[in-house]
């Protein structure tokens, strides 16, 4: 297909769709099947690509985890059992990555089960910290919440490369430090510095659409709440933590959970910015999948899905005490 | 006020102190909420600002260490005898005076200079003499090489993502509101299993099944096919789920009064759901958009074509291939994060009232 | 315009029996109206004939042909909802044409009906606003608008004055009956108060619990309710109610007594002769003989004295605990803490037996 046929032809099928052809069909439809079974009419385009595209997979998923060879058509794959997990799982020593077949594996998971932590604790607190500021009576609020918001929108690549343009060695960072009189440092090359603006970056991009979620949380707080704790004589303090904190709880929660199932799922940026290194210090679960089962050659589909179900398997776990958490609070 | 604190025994002298300074909190605690502001300002909108500053920088320009705040470019001339037009520099001679010279070229230390006006007397200056003479200038060739570059390459990726954008938000609308009409606006045996299993699809991750999805759009034949990134990601969950919201706020009595009217089923969706439920549509429409824009993972699995790549996948395969060519790197990063910095101005009111009441949901 | 059979009607929502049965006929050209307490299942009934529900068994007929199986456009019936259902989005004459459009009705001819159906109703200069820039009178004229150029047969009305306050009922009350009479349609109307049933009704049809209690003219229903529960309904202020037994039934001497009071003879005569059994008796607030002479009935000390300037309601307790409201024309010179003595008038008191049902007078 050129490309000027597909664009005719979507501009044509859009621009058509209304009147002329669905309509009519629709009608025909209602008439032949009922108007008891229009909602099935409604819903099947959605279903099937739901089923299609999410839920089948899954199930795909398991049995590639149990298939080996690099062929991609499940019926090409033999069957190995759980030869997968068990490469995924074998180390001589547990504490030692690099005693483990599959290190990397091993590495990534280290990598991402600090990453996260840190970085949804950093988010969340200045995503806190920003909401609060910008529920404050200033001038021009607006304005500042569109400049703490503007970086949700940008692309991971962009947000990738902007950032490694100003951390590169000739960069405007080290620009600033040796105008500062200090030694320039090459961010991106060691470990330690590379883990943190991992988090720095990814915390810069997305915390504003955590900020816009708190500040909703807050200004669904009724004033007269506020008004009461003034009449009580209550310290800046204390309306913080007894009155803001706990009303906001179910926002915090929702953020939480939100925050953490994106950060566990953290990819294009450290991609672009890092490439997982130095070395595979900045290396991330889904990176380690997506290496395993694309970039490598031979592919590992198997591998791959094998430690994308652990991570779903994770993440599942996750939410499943978050849920029973906050269903326990709601009950208080 | 003195009343009140001493007949409560339990305040402690640290509340007692707090409150204190709590009369004061509208001097201090205002200071500090600015001075984050606008600390945040720098962090946030710098780094952006001077990504596209940058990429009005010549290549020259661009490799400066410390680098220039704003882009400067030597000022050259053209000299009789030359093809090429000479870079400028002022030179301090050893009577101390101050002569502005065209740099023919640099031996070591030394650089071999021409005066514009004589250009026939040659002229040996040490270079720690000599500063070049620059003016503030636009590199806008950054942009038109990148336009014009390998055949208008760009346009064809540009042309890509919108396509995906477009066609993909389309499908996603019209899709996702169909059956959150279904899902709201109906009782039927069978919805709540159908409403579960869509909104179960939020627990599953893209990633986790990226390699049967690939599988999927394989068997399909759309490998390297732009369809292969739109199919996957048209049934959002979020879209349904906030659509149905929305549309379970308009009253049934509506649909009950179009059915008396003689409207079809598809009338009643198309004529009073669909234009009732537009606020709820614009959100969903920006969040795919947004997405689909700036989709890269799926893309960069499914198309493996050079011809089919996005705006984001062309732009990250840039950083390896002219990881050296800054100035094309930083004009196309610009260029990428424009439309949506535009729509971002226009729209700012309705994404960030979308993302709240999603969130709070 | 037609005739209108429920025949045996059911419905029920899962395990939950709404209406447990209801046999109906409404003629030709009646204005119908359905009133009981939230929950009493009048709009179920409503949506039934509507067809906006399916029956769960029984026959629905207009003009003598089944229409459980006709969808609801296809009925010939229009409803005026209680929300009033206006497009929010269409103007007010998109509103009244949508349904023509949808048969696809000829241009010239939507174009009369609407303007015939905004004359009728005087909202002509609105036919270019959008429901949002109507008053709720407005928009409860253009929704009955809409009712109309459908030219329906039957016209149901689901509680439509409950959105608009108290001086507009009033006025669109008046409305709707001088409506009715210009049109002559079959009108069916649902309310839970009994006022608008009272004042708008050929026919009254009092229903509880998914049954229909009475069906009647206003006046009759006033008169005879059949039962303590319309007996209760229908009236406002609600009729007095004081528990007790009939202690002996001589012709033409009732002789009724309860508990700590003096034995009250009710002037007038059953239709039939009963023994002596436990009962409730019924006395509207208008229908008392008020003396202050002792001996002259029960007496009843006066709590609150209500002074509407044309009439007086007094509250005031019988025995020390239960309540009666009294009506006295004009303006009462009765005081908090008088004692007053209340006998009925003659054959204005109802007599209901243990089960609830009326004990009948003779007439």
């Amino acid at each position: 297909m050129s490309a000027r046929v597909q664009l005719a032809s979507a501009a044509g099928a859009i621009l058509s769709l209304p009147a002329r052809l669905i309509e009519p069909a629709m009608s025909g439809i209602q008439r032949g099947v009922g108007i008891k079974r229009m909602p099935w009419v409604f819903l099947l385009p959605n279903l099937v690509a739901v089923i299609l595209f999410a839920l089948l997979p899954v199930f795909i998923n398991v049995f590639y985890s149990m298939s080996g060879s690099d062929r991609l058509f499940p019926w090409d794959r033999p069957f190995v059992g759980g030869a997968n997990y068990q490469s995924l799982l074998d180390c001589t020593n547990y504490l030692d990555p690099s005693t483990c077949s599959r290190d990397l594996f091993w590495r990534a998971l280290g990598n991402t089960m600090v990453f996260v932590p840190v970085q949804v604790i950093c988010m969340i607190a200045i995503a806190l910290l920003t909401a609060i500021c910008l529920n404050r009576d200033i001038v021009g609020r607006g304005f500042f919440r569109g400049i703490f918001f503007f970086p949700v929108m940008l692309s991971p690549v962009v947000v990738a490369l902007t950032w490694q343009w100003i951390l590169q060695r000739n960069g405007a960072l080290n620009g600033l430090i040796s105008a500062a009189g200090l030694t320039p440092v090459n961010w991106l090359i060691f470990p330690n510095t590379a883990f943190f603006w991992s988090v720095f970056v990814t915390v810069w991009a997305h915390m504003g659409f955590y900020t816009i979620i708190l500040l909703a949380g807050l200004q669904a707080i009724p004033r007269d709440v506020y008004e009461a704790a003034k009449m009580d004589s209550a310290s800046p303090w204390r309306v913080f933590t007894r009155i803001t904190l706990p009303l906001l709880k179910p926002v915090m929660l929702v953020v939480f959970i939100l925050a953490v199932i994106r950060s566990v799922q953290t990819f294009d940026e450290l991609y672009v910015l890092t490439g997982g290194g130095p070395g595979s210090a900045t290396m991330l679960m889904v990176q380690y999948i997506y290496e395993v089962g694309f970039a490598a050659q031979p592919r590992n589909f198997g591998l791959a899905a094998a430690a994308s179900l652990f991570l779903g398997l994770a993440l599942l776990i996750f939410t499943g005490i978050q849920m029973r958490i906050s269903r326990g609070g709601n009950n208080d | 006020m003195t009343d009140l604190s001493q007949a409560k025994p339990g305040l402690s002298i640290v509340e007692f102190a707090t409150r204190r300074r709590g009369r004061k909190r509208l001097d201090w605690t205002d200071w500090l909420t600015y001075l984050y502001l606008f600390l945040g300002l720098v962090v946030m909108f710098t780094p952006v600002l001077w990504v596209a500053i940058s990429s009005f920088k010549t290549p020259a320009n661009l490799t400066e260490f410390p680098p220039t705040l704003l882009p400067y470019a030597n000022q050259t001339a053209v000299v009789e005898g030359h093809d090429e037009p000479l870079p400028l520099f002022d030179v301090v001679g050893e009577d101390g005076e101050s002569r502005r010279l065209a740099q023919l070229r640099r031996v070591g230390i030394q650089a071999q200079m021409v005066d514009p006006a004589n250009p026939e007397e040659r002229i040996v200056v040490p270079v720690g003499d000599a500063t070049p003479v620059r003016q503030l200038y636009l590199a806008t060739e950054n942009y038109t090489n990148l336009l014009t570059s390998s055949g208008g390459q760009i346009w064809r990726y540009l042309f890509n993502s919108l396509f995906i954008t477009v066609v993909a938000t389309a499908i996603t609308l019209v899709m996702n509101s169909m059956a959150a009409f279904a899902l709201s606006k109906y009782r039927f045996r069978g919805s709540n299993i159908a409403l579960v299993s869509i909104l179960a699809t939020l627990m599953i991750p893209a990633t986790v099944v990226l390699v049967p999805t690939y599988m999927i759009v394989a068997q399909l034949g759309l490998v390297g096919n732009l369809w292969g990134v739109i199919l996957p990601t048209v049934a959002t969950p979020t879209g349904v789920f906030l659509l149905r919201q929305y549309m379970l706020t308009i009253p049934d009595e509506l649909i009950e009064a179009a059915r008396m009217d003689h409207a079809s089923e598809w009338r009643i969706f198309w004529r009073i759901i669909l234009p009732l439920s537009s606020p709820a549509l614009a959100v969903v429409a920006i969040f795919s958009i947004l997405s689909r824009w700036n989709d890269f993972l799926l893309p960069l699995v499914v198309l493996t074509r050079r011809e089919s790549y996005t705006l984001q996948l062309a732009l990250a395969s840039f950083q390896t291939e002219y990881g050296v060519r800054y100035e094309i790197l930083l004009a196309m990063t610009t260029l990428t994060a424009l439309p949506l910095a535009f729509a971002f101005i226009f729209l700012q009111r309705y994404i960030t009232s979308g993302i709240a009441s999603t969130g709070i949901k | 315009m037609a005739n209108l059979t429920l025949q045996n009607v059911k419905k029920s929502f899962g395990a939950v029996e709404v209406i447990p049965g209801v046999d109906l006929e409404i003629t030709d050209g009646e204005f119908v109206v359905f009133v009981g307490p939230s929950g009493c299942g009048k709009s179920t009934l409503l949506r039934l004939i509507a067809g906006l529900e399916d029956v769960s068994d029984g026959d629905i007929r207009i003009d003598n042909a089944s229409v459980v199986d006709v969808p609801a456009a296809d009925r010939g019936v229009a409803m005026v909802f209680q929300s009033y259902a206006l497009y929010p989005h269409m103007t007010v004459r998109e509103n009244l044409s949508f349904g023509l459009e949808n048969i696809r009705m000829d241009k010239a001819e939507i174009n009369r009906r609407v303007s015939d159906a905004a004359r009728l109703l005087q909202i002509e200069q609105l036919l270019e606003r959008r429901p949002k820039q109507l008053s709720g009178g407005q928009r409860q004229r253009v929704a009955i608008g809409r009712a109309i150029t459908r030219d329906p047969k039957i016209f149901l009305f689901d509680e439509p004055l409950s959105n608009l306050d108290a001086e507009l009922r009033v006025l669109m009350r008046v409305e709707i009956t001088k409506l009715r009479e210009r049109l002559g349609n079959t009108m069916i109307y649902v309310t839970h108060d009994q006022i608008e049933a009272m004042t708008m009704a050929d026919k009254i049809v009092v229903l509880r619990k998914g049954i229909i209690e009475q069906v009647g003219a206003p006046l009759e229903l006033y008169n005879h309710p059949r039962n303590l529960f319309v007996a209760g309904f229908i009236g406002s202020p609600r009729m007095n109610f004081v528990e007790g037994k009939v202690s002996a039934v001589a012709p033409g001497q009732v002789v009724f007594e309860a508990p700590g009071l003096p034995p009250l003879t009710l002037p007038g005569a059953l239709a039939q002769s009963m023994e002596a059994a436990p009962a409730t008796l019924g006395i509207r607030p208008e229908d008392f003989v008020v003396s202050r002479d002792a001996g002259a009935g029960w007496p009843v000390t006066v709590g609150v004295a209500e002074q509407y300037g044309a009439n007086s309601y007094l509250h005031c307790t019988l025995a020390g605990e239960v309540p009666i409201l009294v009506h006295e024309a004009g303006q009462s010179l009765a005081r908090r803490g008088d004692v007053l003595y209340l006998a009925p008038r003659e054959n204005h008191w109802h007599l209901f037996g243990a089960g609830g049902a009326a004990i009948e007078r003779q007439a």
